[in-house]
């Protein structure tokens, strides 16, 4: 997802070594300028809203994941978040991610459209829609964070925490890559944001969950206390619309349309997508039932966005059968990551750190055996550099706030649901809450 | 008159419903309920963590009957809902003091 204009020429030439025959075919296939940037921008629009349309995925699948009482509060965080990333990445986000990138960091200030019925033609796209694009994605970093440190939050600082990681932490580290910054010259690659976006989620997230602690009862006398979530159709409604997302989150990271060479890559894109996720959901359905005799249905949702997850860093280059192995490895992660973060006492409500960060770990990771373009060396100096810069920085905004406002509501508020405490509806007000 | 309480299988209630209304049984409560009783509570497994279920989720009859269709009733709950394995209910039978239909104002054996 470069912010870098691929029109005909480059996509040409490259095609043009792999088969010639093909490219002097798409060579006259490939449309001119005005039309170019019609499908350029069509395929920005069309992806931008299957992204936004995740964070109704993310709601679903937290709402069914958390316990009774606490779903409107769910519900909230999610609409809100979602909402304070996009006013964000207006006032701050974009520019400090695109414009004018010093190799670590843009410039500070909101960022400006078009005007009414104009056009920069050089761009090959509307910058509204590229703008539109991006601040999607910058929301679904923040989705992830609401996830793990569901039921035990407060409301207000888990939005100020939204709002900084959107305006300014996920821009710079997006800089670094899609801007045009240091590790792009450095040669990492990410294709649509296995580390980009899914790992700094993960990131922002484990330092939330180290820094504001289990849930009450959670981890006590030495056993891992169960809190079966309360809706798994709708945490499965969820997984669906995330999977549906993300053929917008990874195929229009092609960035262009404008030729049929391009195209065809973002058909490619698709297939391999959906292929990573059923490798994925089939992993956990075999390894759940080979360790515990029974199927969980839940890692079975994990195990999807696991291997979405995972080939989010190179959808375009693995075959179909290596997508399905890149995707049912992630699925294998959750399934081994999900009862050791439980070991280690750290609280992760959806799963979000298996899912997001260690699968986003792998998929960066593994880019280089199917893209020549990639290194390992660089893939880990990038999967670390987003790591160091994003756990510190989260950690810092979380324990500032735990010292100013506190994160947690008492103890009482916890027990009874923060639905009853702080939003004043609960999401299912006929039934006992659990 | 008695009052009968079952605590019943859930998947047994459409089976118990049909067999009381062939012996004249004209109304019944219904209510979901969870409890305990010798098959105490079961393991289950949730993103890989055993966990146990101690109240298991059940079905509780209420019926109200003349003090000569109770034995019938009784008879009838315990053969139908019965799957011979633990975990199948119990049946209790109260003494009742009054019914009163409210539509109408009747009482006792008639509001039945």
């Amino acid at each position: 997802m470069k912010n870098i204009m691929k029109l005909g020429v480059p996509a040409l030439a490259a095609l043009a070594i792999a088969e010639p025959a093909f490219a002097q075919e798409a060579a006259a296939d490939a449309v001119s300028g005005g039309t170019a940037y019609i499908f350029n921008t069509l395929l920005f629009l069309i992806g931008g809203f299957l992204v936004m349309f995740m964070a109704a995925g993310f709601a679903m699948l937290e709402a069914g994941l958390v316990r009774s009482k606490n779903v409107s509060m769910q519900c909230l965080k999610n609409i809100a978040l979602y909402s304070i990333a996009g006013i964000m990445f207006w006032v701050t986000g974009y520019s400090l991610m695109y414009v004018d990138v010093s190799g670590f960091i843009g410039t500070f200030g909101p960022y400006s459209m078009q005007e009414v019925g104009g056009a920069d033609l050089e761009t090959g796209y509307s910058t509204a829609s590229d703008w539109f694009f991006q601040m999607v994605f910058c929301a679904a970093t923040a989705s992830i964070v609401s996830g793990t440190v569901a039921e035990r939050v407060k409301l207000w600082p888990f939005l100020i925490f939204t709002a900084v990681l959107t305006g300014i932490f996920y821009p710079i580290t997006g800089s670094w890559q899609w801007g045009g910054g240091w590790l792009s010259e450095m040669g990492f690659s990410d294709f649509a944001g296995s580390t980009i976006v899914h790992s700094v989620g993960g990131w922002a997230a484990l330092a939330g969950a180290l820094i504001i602690g289990p849930r009450l009862g959670r981890y006590a006398d030495g056993k891992v206390n169960v809190f079966p979530g309360s809706n798994i159709p709708l945490a499965t409604l969820g997984t669906f619309i995330l999977w549906l997302g993300w053929f917008g989150f990874n195929g229009a990271s092609q960035l262009a349309m404008g030729t049929v060479g391009d195209v065809s890559d973002v058909s490619k894109i698709f297939v391999n997508t959906n292929m990573a996720a059923a490798g994925g959901v089939v992993a956990v359905v075999i390894l759940t039932q080979l360790l515990y005799k029974k199927i969980d249905v839940t890692m079975a949702l994990n195990g999807a966005l696991a291997g979405l997850v995972s080939i989010t860093a190179e959808p375009l280059a693995p075959s179909v059968g290596l997508s399905i192995v890149i995707g049912a490895i992630g699925g294998a992660i959750v399934v081994f990551a999900v009862p050791l973060l439980d070991k280690l006492k750290i609280d992760d409500v959806v799963g979000a750190i298996p899912v997001h960060l260690l699968a986003g770990i792998w998929g960066t990771f593994i880019v280089p055996l199917s893209n020549d373009g990639a290194s390992y060396g660089t893939q880990l100096i990038g999967i670390a550099a987003y790591g160091v810069f994003t756990f510190v920085a989260a950690g810092i905004v979380w324990f500032i706030l735990k010292m100013v406002m506190g994160l947690r509501p008492s103890e009482e508020d916890e027990m009874s649901g923060l639905d009853k405490a702080e939003v004043g509806v609960e999401a299912y007000p006929e039934f006992v809450n659990g | 008159m008695k009052f009968i309480i079952a605590i019943i299988k859930p998947f047994k209630l459409d089976e118990v419903r049909e067999a009381l209304s062939g012996l004249g049984v004209a109304g019944m409560t219904v209510s979901e309920v969870k409890g305990f009783g010798r098959q105490k509570g079961q393991t289950e497994i949730y993103r890989g963590a055993e966990y146990s279920v101690n109240m298991l989720p059940k079905v509780k009859l209420e019926i109200a009957v003349s003090d000569e269709l109770m034995p019938k009733v009784v008879e009838s709950i315990q053969q139908t809902a019965s799957t011979e394995s633990i975990g199948d209910g119990k049946i209790f039978v109260l003494d009742l003091a009054s019914t009163t239909r409210i539509r109408t104002g009747e009482t006792d054996e008639t509001a039945l």
